[in-house]
């Protein structure tokens, strides 16, 4: 599934809002199997690094780069996926509609649908209108759409968002599952990731 | 997934939203009979008067029923982060937008092509007029759609866009109800259309061809906030 040069680099990263600079000259590499945790206060930035990771923010100066090349050059968005602060599903269709449109957007990957749905506890849902979902419920089938497309690199912003205790664990074993297989996973939590210490490399933003 | 996969996902999706939001849906539609009904309410009895202004103010009220509609566009997509993930797709962005104006024409455009020739008919129209105003119609609605699309892309991020998406699309439509309406009428006189209609085809071939881009483009700009 990878090869040996996949990785996830930032050179010299640099961002400023409204005058403020959250954070320059920032450089890291994120192998494959490791998990790079961002930590600091509220409006460290955060999520401004992740959406710039995303490519939805253009940085104030220096390069992402994956497998040594520009983000927009690469075939980095067939390789990474996205779970936000908003959830990016639709509440008036059905569990099962918004995953086969999230699939439709991508490539399948080592999941199907309904092995997905089983592995965050939503077997059995998939007919049900979001609205009906409780907002955890509604956290884990974001994460199911993690499963069920063909990504090497995860970017999770808070991704224990209203998940109960066994919530968090499911996730955490996902994640560690993900990182066995070579993946790369770069994430924000106020909660502490539960994770062998030596896949994670931590950045705290101030 | 193939790109043509992507493209019929988004269009199926949107048509099922629109199915179950049917009442939002159906605004546009009812607008557009409404305002129409009440012109020969205001303008009293004079079938001949309603008969020469009939193509202006079918045109006109189509105008204004998508204008209305326009902002549902990305909407919901942009408020509940399913833009982002579109976004993000490694399919061409334009192609999925495409995709997303496709089944915006669906549900507002091609409503309107149905009750219009009711609607012309209460109108008075002669008859010889009415397949060249479901012509115009055909070409004319999907072009307000697709340049509809770069306005609302370009707003859908500001919290107060509504005034300013008009201002920015209006004027793009003008060009449109001025050959459209203009090609009613002269078919209500029986003079050839021709030149009219093939403007109209060429707008159409122009806007399919080149608005997707900017609208992709503007997307981009409007997520980045």
């Amino acid at each position: 599934m990878l090869d040996c040069n996949v990785k996830l680099r930032t050179e010299n990263l640099s961002c400023i809002r409204d005058d403020r600079v959250l954070f320059e000259g920032l450089g890291f590499t994120v192998d494959p199997g490791q998990v790079l945790l961002l930590e600091g206060q509220n409006g460290s930035g955060k999520t401004s690094l992740l959406r710039i990771l995303c490519g939805f923010r253009e940085p104030d100066s220096g390069h992402v780069l994956w497998c040594g090349e520009p983000i927009n050059q690469s075939s980095y968005y067939s390789d990474m996926a996205y779970v936000g602060h908003m959830d990016g599903i639709k509440k008036e269709l059905t569990v099962l509609e918004n995953l086969k449109l999230h699939l439709a957007l991508g490539q399948p990957g080592k999941m199907t649908i309904p092995q997905a749905l089983d592995k965050v506890n939503l077997a059995g849902y998939d007919d049900t209108l979001i609205q009906a979902l409780s907002a955890g419920q509604k956290r884990r089938l974001s994460l199911a759409r993690l499963l069920i497309t063909c990504n090497v690199l995860w970017v999770l912003d808070e991704p224990f968002t209203s998940l109960d205790k066994q919530g968090i664990e499911l996730i955490e074993s996902l994640m560690l599952e993900h990182c066995g297989n070579g993946g790369i996973i770069v994430m924000t939590s106020h909660h502490d990731v539960n994770l062998p210490n030596e896949n994670i490399q931590r950045i705290r933003l101030a | 997934m193939t790109m043509f996969d992507a493209f019929s996902a988004i269009v199926r999706r949107d048509l099922v939203l629109a199915m179950r939001r049917r009442s939002e849906v159906a605004n546009p539609v009812l607008f557009f009979i409404l305002v129409i009904t009440l012109f020969p309410l205001g303008i009293g009895a004079q079938p001949k008067l309603l008969q020469t202004i009939a193509p202006g103010i079918i045109w006109v009220s189509a105008l204004l029923a998508t204008m209305l509609s326009l902002d549902s566009l990305f909407r919901s997509d942009f408020d509940d982060g399913s833009l982002e993930q579109i976004l993000l797709s490694p399919h061409p962005t334009s192609i999925l937008v495409l995709g997303k104006i496709t089944a915006h024409w669906l549900t507002t455009g091609l409503p309107l092509i149905i009750v219009a020739p009711l609607l012309a008919v209460f109108l008075g129209l002669p008859n010889q007029s009415l397949s060249i105003l479901l012509l115009t119609l055909l070409l004319g609605t999907p072009v307000l759609s697709l340049i509809g699309a770069v306005g609302v892309a370009l707003t859908v991020g500001l919290r107060r866009g509504g005034m300013i998406l008009s201002l920015l699309v209006l004027p793009l439509y003008v060009p449109v109800l001025i050959f459209a309406s203009n090609a009613v009428e002269m078919a209500a006189m029986g003079l050839p259309v021709n030149a009219q209609i093939s403007f109209l085809i060429s707008v159409f071939l122009t806007a399919l061809v080149l608005t997707p881009w900017p609208t992709a483009a503007a997307l981009k700009m409007s997520i980045n906030s």
